[in-house]
């Protein structure tokens, strides 16, 4: 139970964090769809929870703490922001961030 | 060695699921894709030896927060007649080089400043989860070190609660 935890090199569960958070940040910038933006939102705070519990067994418990009220303000962050699209759609009848330019220059 | 075979093949999962839900343009794949992420990391979770957190994983993530995305993208009917959403080439290519410009960074940062070896707080995690159990190793402290960032965090899933409420209302 307690000796599966350093079987696995630090470097890789980093590297598989660094690469799903750059997956990420490539949605975001790729895609215009609300709703998909956030979904690459919540894939980066997932790969930041990845990096917390794979430096948790050398670091202390602590990280997984701190996982725990990541994925709470994740759900609070995914609560108001989907109220935000439903209320946007509303408006404009498009989720597409593309018509999101009123407080464009 | 099963473990890391067993890491290298949901850290595939992850990234394949993860590039899927990128590239998907209907909405609702992207989010049965994200979901496949989220399983793949929960057994990952289950590798590093982070039980509960792999648990709560499931419950929280894949069963809560997705369900959600689920039920806005069909409230709203984004899964049929769906337009494409993908950007222009110029910003797909200034994405891949910002993404890879990131992964070099942290790569960087990851490979170079790290020491080898447990430190003795790291030990502790151990006799830790041993002798509380999973959830007891995350419980206690997170009910005495952590008690004010905990009642912090159930006032903000209250406003979060509320605020989503008063936005989605049609009149308020």
């Amino acid at each position: 139970m307690t000796n599966t935890a350093p079987l696995i090199p630090l470097s890789w569960s980093l590297a598989l964090s660094a690469i799903l958070f750059s997956v990420g940040v490539a949605g975001v910038l790729v895609r215009r769809n609300a709703i998909i933006l956030f979904m690459c939102v919540e894939l980066m705070l997932n790969a930041v929870n990845l990096a917390f519990v794979s430096l948790s067994p050398r670091v202390g418990i602590e990280g997984q703490v701190f996982v725990f009220f990541v994925i709470a303000v994740a759900a609070a962050e995914a609560a108001v922001g989907l109220a935000l699209i439903i209320s946007v759609f509303r408006h404009l009848e498009s989720v597409d961030a593309k018509n999101l330019s009123l407080l464009r220059w | 060695m099963l473990t890391q075979i067993l890491f290298w093949l949901f850290a595939l999962v992850a990234v394949g699921s993860a590039m899927m839900m990128v590239s998907r343009r209907n909405p609702v794949s992207s989010a049965l894709w994200l979901i496949g992420t989220f399983f793949a990391l929960a057994a990952i979770y289950t590798l590093l030896g982070a039980y509960f957190i792999g648990v709560i994983q499931i419950l929280v993530y894949a069963g809560a927060i997705m369900v959600l995305f689920l039920f806005v993208i069909m409230l709203l009917n984004l899964g049929n007649q769906y337009q494409p959403d993908l950007r222009s080439d110029t910003w797909k290519a200034v994405a891949a080089g910002c993404s890879l410009i990131l992964l070099a960074l942290l790569g960087r940062v990851v490979g170079g400043g790290l020491t080898p070896g447990l430190d003795e707080r790291g030990a502790r995690v151990a006799e830790q989860v041993a002798e509380h159990g999973a959830v007891g190793a995350i419980g206690i402290p997170m009910f005495t070190d952590f008690a004010v960032h905990l009642q912090v965090a159930g006032l903000l899933l209250l406003v979060a609660v509320v605020g989503a409420v008063v936005l989605a209302k049609r009149n308020v």
